[in-house]
């Protein structure tokens, strides 16, 4: 492991947008909205001096295609945006996935529906981990739980954009955006990139290149389907990522990401002073989602409790994960009424 | 002896078009190769085709080309030319796509003096679709959404794009010509070379609005459509250089800004 110097104190979505530079990130393109504007803020003052570009897009519709237009010339490019923000840039979303292009978006969720507020939510976690937008995509999705994880996810997500061409989400929370922590904000590794063959800078001394996401000839566009699903599988094989805490001996797991994790982590370690024999399960792609691994431990552990700040979204993934006849209770508040571990207990007792 | 006096541009490729009979996109196409060649920027050109009938001009054009949704074709240049300021960038849109669904791109690109060409062709249907009412559709022109007519009660007016753009300072040049006949298309072609000029020796953002014919959509033979473009189309969108601003310092951003702030300042709500 590479020496990650002193830990510094910073608020999560500066992490993010500093371990977006440490990346590579040379192109920013983005549009105002609370709770993620640091990220912007930092950035125009900070890449430049890396000879990068900042600029405050129109709208979040020109922002998601001006990173599409950065990326298909070769340049590492993001944007970052909340809830609202997010459900503009889908048919962007959707022509990235289309075109195979690499990308990094960041959504650091807001209430809604509709306009909503700014408090602490997880309402975004279907339209992130079905694609959002139209037709057969998938993005894959990122959630942190720390401003640790803000910055080394974002590294992570620019190696894992260009190893698959294809969008990456990272989707953050209100509370992880705008606490500060103490991290290291230097890679714990070299950053790896790729080649970019299918790029269009120019057809010098080549063919000229196309992009697009059209294909009108025969069974093409079909033929296209069939290629991203079968790069959905070897990401669904290769890139699961989560996190478990004292599941060894658990009756019961309790399943969540992003701030609902934080909270359910200081549950479990209440809950574990009081006897009960509980543990987190921390799913950090939520796509792709850790179906296999959570299969294999409903094989041992029959009762689960699905933790949300949002009505049930995960849960439905946590149903189709464990095996017939294990009970998976949920509980969750939208909208900013963050519940507390000792909330989650009760919970938990009331089982 | 013999002498070629004409042959097929380098910018395109030998191959037929998929265009109606009488469609003035493939002159236009035919045009922009020309530009392509004379100031040999076909090896570094990167040029961005929305949703419209020309979606498909990678077909056609022996340079690198990249697909943008409907509407975003200058947002997906702003993309490419700030990511790699090297490369000749140029959008070739529709009136639906730029001046439509794409309105806030497009004046917002020019507004930032974008270094990219904008071949903007304005043919008063939208043509793929089927020929519904397009922004630039004529007052009492029938389409297929306007049956009776355009009224200015219920749809309101023609867009008028090269005098729009003529008003945004980041503009460095802007023009209307028209394909109607051979003294026109030589005034297109010498406008789409200007506009290829203004990004290649000034970093600006040239637009020319080429006045098209859909024989297709407006239901003529070819020559009866031209002659509608010349007749009809040309007076409510009169041809003419609307902006020429002289070679000075270019408006686009030429480098990053200085560096502002070590950290990011923290700011809420
Ligand atoms: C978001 C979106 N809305 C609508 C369409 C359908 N569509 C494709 S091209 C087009 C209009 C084309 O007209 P124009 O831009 O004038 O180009 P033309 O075909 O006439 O050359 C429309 C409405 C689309 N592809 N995407
Ligand atoms: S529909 Fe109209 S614009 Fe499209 S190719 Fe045919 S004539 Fe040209």
């Amino acid at each position: 492991m590479a020496d990650r110097g002193p830990k510094k104190l910073v608020k999560g979505n500066v992490a993010l947008a500093e371990g977006a530079v440490q990346a590579g990130l040379r192109c920013y393109f983005g549009y105002p909205i609370t709770p993620q504007n640091e990220v912007p803020e930092y950035l125009s003052g900070r890449l430049p001096q890396v000879g990068g570009i900042f600029l405050q897009a129109e709208s979040e519709l020109a922002s998601i295609n001006m990173v599409l237009g950065a990326v298909a010339a070769g340049v590492r490019a993001m944007t970052s945006s909340s809830s609202p923000g997010i459900s503009l840039m889908q048919e962007g979303i959707s022509f990235l996935a289309g075109d195979q292009l690499p990308a990094v978006i960041v959504n650091v969720m807001r209430c809604g529906p509709g306009l909503g507020g700014i408090k602490t939510t997880q309402g975004d976690y279907y339209q992130a981990t079905r694609g959002g937008g139209h037709g057969d995509y998938r993005t894959i999705v990122l959630a942190p739980t720390t401003v640790q994880e803000m910055f080394d996810f974002a590294v992570l997500a620019f190696e894992l954009a260009d190893k698959y061409r294809n969008p990456v989400l990272i989707l953050a929370d209100a509370v992880i955006g705008q606490m500060a922590e103490g991290a290291y904000l230097v890679p714990d590794r070299p950053i790896v990139t790729v080649d970019k063959p299918y790029i269009v800078t120019g057809a010098q001394g080549r063919p000229p290149q196309n992009i697009r996401s059209m294909y009108l000839e025969g069974d093409d566009q079909e033929e296209l389907n069939y290629v991203l699903q079968d790069k959905y599988r070897l990401i669904e094989r290769d890139e699961v990522r989560y996190k478990t805490t004292q599941i060894d001996d658990a009756e019961t797991v309790l399943v969540a990401f992003g701030t609902a994790a934080r909270i359910a982590l200081s549950a479990v370690r209440e809950a574990r002073k009081m006897g009960m024999k509980v543990g987190l399960f921390r799913p950090v792609t939520l796509w792709p989602f850790p179906t296999p691994q959570l299969r294999e431990l409903s094989q041992r552990v029959n009762k689960f409790f699905d933790f949300e700040l949002n009505l049930g979204q995960m849960v439905d993934d946590v149903r189709a994960a464990v095996v017939p006849g294990t009970r998976v209770e949920f509980y969750g508040r939208p909208a900013g009424g963050l519940p507390t571990p000792a909330d989650v207990i009760q919970k938990l007792k009331e089982l | 002896m013999q002498k070629k006096v004409f042959s097929r541009p380098e910018g395109l490729l030998d191959v037929t078009t998929h265009y109606c009979a009488g469609c003035t996109h493939g002159t236009a196409h035919r045009l922009v190769a020309e530009a392509l060649d004379h100031f040999g920027v076909r090896e570094r050109a990167v040029g961005v085709a929305p949703a419209g009938c020309s979606v498909m001009m990678y077909k056609y054009f022996n340079c690198d080309t990249i697909e943008a949704a409907h509407g975003r074709a200058l947002a997906v240049g702003t993309g490419i030319k700030r990511a790699r300021p090297d490369l000749f960038v140029f959008t070739y849109q529709g009136d639906g796509d730029l001046a439509s669904i794409g309105l806030c791109e497009t004046m917002h690109a020019a507004n930032r003096g974008e270094s990219i060409s904008v071949i903007y062709v304005n043919n008063a249907v939208y043509g793929m679709t089927g020929g519904q009412m397009a922004p630039t559709t004529l007052l009492c022109q029938r389409t297929t959404t306007t049956p009776a007519g355009r009224t200015v009660a219920n749809e309101g007016f023609p867009l008028k794009m090269a005098e729009l753009m003529a008003n945004l300072e980041g503009v460095t040049y802007c023009e209307r010509a028209a394909m109607y006949d051979v003294k026109q298309v030589r005034r297109a072609r010498k406008a789409i070379f200007h506009a290829f000029e203004i990004q290649i020796q000034h970093n600006g953002f040239g637009f020319v609005e080429l006045l098209s014919a859909c024989p297709t959509n407006l239901k003529m033979p070819p020559a009866k459509a031209q002659k509608w473009v010349a007749d009809e189309m040309v007076k409510t969108f009169p041809l003419g250089v609307f902006k020429d601003l002289p070679p000075g310092p270019s408006p686009a951003p030429s480098s990053a800004p200085a560096a502002l702030a070590e950290e990011g300042t923290a700011h809420a709500v």
